[in-house]
């Protein structure tokens, strides 16, 4: 890996322990998920031990050690858009993809993830995908939502 | 931006900044919070914005981004000034109607108002909607006054005038006894008196004391942390500021969840402005106050709300909540006296240091003072954020402000307080919002979730739906939350399957009592409430799965089952194409029917059928 970015990102934070779980955010957000010897790198830098360190990335959700597909779909599961259906959505994407919430598809496409709510909630049920925040969402636009992505991922593959 | 050295430099800024804003002759106030951006606000911002230009009225329309306006399910909203003017639903393409028409011509693009239900009426001014009117918008009004990321705005609406009060006439003690004549308490769920808090802070024996706000909104259903920190971040470091001055804090921190980036990304700004400016740091406007805030960020665990947990969590750690023998006013972050407040609290504290206690405690009932904001939402017309006086009654809420229910259905029951909280029926619906009231009826104010019920939903799989949350949300350190909770859920899930027994009740609610009683922090201590409020008062639902192995609202997918009903099929295929599981079959313009054993329950066939052919028995 990229050692040399990970000091970027180490460097930009403070040398404190109270910092490691701002450094874990910024190198997630970099690689969508925490690499090995970035913990590594973390627990060096932060004189945290590296245990402790996996304990964290392990223990927050927002946290993950195995790679994320290309596209990362979130679907509230929050109380509000729990009753207006959000579990037809995770039903939708497992017809769909094949795909439990944590899962990735066999071909790297799409991580599916659950949260328990984005604070969006008079507007459910809401799905992110890639940032982009979807409300008042249906199994339907999802379905279409899904196949817009893979269309453009075809367009933009064939034009590489 | 000038460097505010002085009380007087801010004054003059202040006005300064003021007749900058008051030579536009409209102000377009668009919401571009997280909500209405889902609904594709910025687009509407960025159209008004081309044309404002194109047609050359920039010195004309001042086009402010905001924070949360409240009414979510109309956005994208805009409401333009003077005039009280609110659109709602906005699209780009019909931006050049309301710049010819509104901003040209002082009418009013009707097709863009509110259209009321019960009178069949278009509304033009926001402050006469239904949603709107009942409602006391202390708090959540000033989001529409300022730009997030425009500390100038918030200065020019009087901004930093009670931080310069109480740093230049007002003792620390005094501020404590202002705040505590106001009767202010805690808006973060418990609703313990901020003032007393702050005092055994100031008590506590050590030099470093810190101050933290509370932005890890992990109720699901609650977000007026969000837009609120979000909306005005000034308003909140103010509070944060005048509270640190009171304790004696000299460093505070911001716990934000990292599910919101808009509001990071709001606070970080407000923080780094406040510095640049001199209103944090060292000698504040030369008074010898010195402070400074963080940003630190959540990361999806629903426990650090909890006080003791989110200081270790602050402190880079796991998050895991500790016994509270000695508390956190004493021994808080890194062991040291440390005051924790919600957004909503912080908020507050200007207001009431503006205004005199008097003017705060004036709303309210005998023990809950001023007002707080809910965020209605679940099966309800009117969804949103609201603020109203404490003591207004979940009727006035739900039906009057919220509308009622969607599609002509009965609403059934609120659900207040979140995980922690309980669900109440809608014969309850006369109690007041107020602390005491609700938590005697099995629920809590909490944070101010409100999430409204009607007859499609189950109250058995609600119930079920909070144990799964809590069972997954539980750090696992005390054994009465980590195993009592998880057999709970059996039990509960027994239930939803259709083999539980009448014996099971009894031993749910031991096992609960045993859980409330034993539990290390709040997570456990509450996590039965949502079983037991739903035993209380829809306890008949919980038999109808035991002994009639019924689910009444048709959702718990053991106890119901699917079919097409022939006379009403007319072939169009829509369902086949839906099933994420291809478990329907049939010809082009014949009946379609449903394969059992492909079937799994989620519905999306009902959704989808324009012909209501779709039966669940």
């Amino acid at each position: 890996m990229d050692v040399v970015h990970y000091t970027r990102i180490l460097e930009r934070n403070e040398n404190h322990p109270s910092q490691l779980i701002e450094i874990l955010h910024d190198i997630q957000e970099e690689y969508h998920y925490l690499p090995e010897d970035a913990l590594r790198a973390v627990s060096a830098k932060l004189n945290v031990p590296l245990i402790e360190v996996f304990r964290v990335a392990h223990f927050y959700k927002a946290f993950t050690l195995v790679p994320r597909g290309n596209h990362l779909i979130t679907v509230c599961t929050g109380t509000a858009c729990h009753v207006r259906g959000a579990p037809r959505l995770l039903d939708e994407l497992s017809g769909e993809l094949n795909i439990s919430p944590g899962g990735t598809t066999s071909d790297g496409a799409f991580t599916l993830e659950a949260v328990n709510c984005l604070g969006a909630c008079a507007l459910g049920p809401i799905v992110v995908i890639d940032g982009t925040y979807y409300e008042h969402m249906t199994p339907g636009k999802l379905r279409r939502l899904i196949e817009s992505t893979r269309e453009k991922d075809i367009e933009d593959s064939a034009h590489a | 931006m000038p460097e505010i050295l002085t009380p007087q430099a801010l004054l003059q800024w202040a006005e300064a900044k003021r007749r900058e804003l008051n030579k536009f002759q409209f102000t377009v106030e668009i919401c571009t919070d997280t909500g209405c951006r889902a609904s594709g606000s910025r687009a509407v911002a960025e159209a008004l914005r081309a044309e404002v230009e194109r047609r050359g009225l920039q010195d004309k329309v001042n086009i402010r981004q905001t924070g949360c306006h409240g009414f979510c399910q109309q956005g994208p909203l805009m409401v333009i000034e003077p005039g009280n003017i609110f659109y709602g639903k906005v699209k780009p393409e019909d931006v050049p109607e309301i710049v010819s028409e509104t901003l040209l011509n002082n009418a009013v693009v009707e097709r863009l108002c509110y259209l009321d239900p019960a009178s069949g009426m278009r509304i033009v001014k926001e402050g006469l909607i239904p949603f709107y009117r009942a409602q006391d918008r202390t708090i959540l009004g000033q989001n529409r006054e300022v730009d997030p990321s425009d500390i100038g705005e918030y200065i020019a609406n009087g901004g930093y005038a009670a931080l310069v009060k109480v740093l230049t006439s007002i003792k620390p003690d005094d501020v404590i006894d202002v705040i505590r004549e106001s009767g202010l308490r805690g808006r973060g769920g418990g609703g313990y008196p901020t003032a007393r808090k702050w005092q055994q802070c100031r008590a506590a024996s050590g030099d470093e004391k810190y101050v933290i706000c509370n932005a890890d909104e992990g109720d699901p259903g609650a977000y007026m942390d969000r837009s609120v920190l979000e909306g005005n971040p000034h308003l909140v470091l103010e509070g944060m500021m005048i509270g640190a001055y009171a304790v004696g804090a000299r460093q505070g921190y911001i716990y934000v969840r990292n599910e919101y980036p808009l509001a990071v990304r709001h606070a970080r700004r407000a923080i780094d402005d406040a510095r640049d400016v001199g209103l944090l740091g060292n000698n504040i406007l030369g008074t010898g106050f010195s402070f400074d805030v963080t940003v630190m960020r959540g990361a999806g665990a629903f426990v650090c709300g909890e006080s003791t947990a989110l200081m270790a969590s602050v402190e880079g750690k796991v998050g895991e909540p500790r016994p509270k023998d000695v508390h956190t006013v004493e021994k808080g972050l890194y062991g040291r006296p440390t005051t924790l407040n919600n957004v909503e609290t912080w908020a507050n504290v200007p207001g009431i240091i503006n205004k005199g206690a008097r003017w705060f405690a004036a709303r309210g009932t005998a023990k809950s003072k001023g007002t707080k904001i809910f965020a209605l939402t679940g099966m309800v017309k009117n969804t949103g954020l609201v603020e109203v006086p404490m003591g207004t009654s979940l009727r006035t809420i739900v039906f009057d402000i919220g509308g009622g229910a969607v599609d002509g259905k009965a609403v059934k029951a609120v659900q207040t307080g979140g995980p922690s909280g309980g669900c109440l029926p809608v014969e309850l619906f006369d109690l007041p919002v107020d602390f005491e009231a609700l938590t005697d009826a099995g629920s809590m104010v909490g944070s101010g979730g409100m999430v409204v019920m009607d007859e499609s939903t189950c109250m058995v799989d609600v119930a079920r739906y909070f144990l799964a949350f809590l069972v997954d949300e539980s750090c696992g350190k005390c054994v009465p939350c980590r195993i009592g909770v998880d057999r709970m859920l059996e039990i509960v899930t027994d239930i939803t399957e259709g083999h539980g027994t009448m014996k099971q009740l009894d031993l749910l609610e031991e096992v609960a009592e045993t859980v409330q009683i034993a539990s290390l922090c709040a997570l456990g201590k509450t996590a039965p409430n949502p079983v037991l409020s739903t035993l209380r008062y829809f306890r008949s639902e919980y038999e109808a799965h035991i002994k009639e192995k019924r689910c009444p609202a048709g959702v718990c997918r053991a106890l119901i089952s699917f079919s097409i009903d022939p006379e009403r099929c007319t072939g169009c295929g829509a369902c086949l194409r839906a099933c994420p599981h291809n478990a329907i079959s049939g010809s082009k313009k014949e009946p379609h029917t449903i394969d059992q054993a492909l079937c799994q329950k989620c519905g999306i066939c009902r959704d989808e059928c324009t012909f209501d052919a779709v039966i669940v028995e």
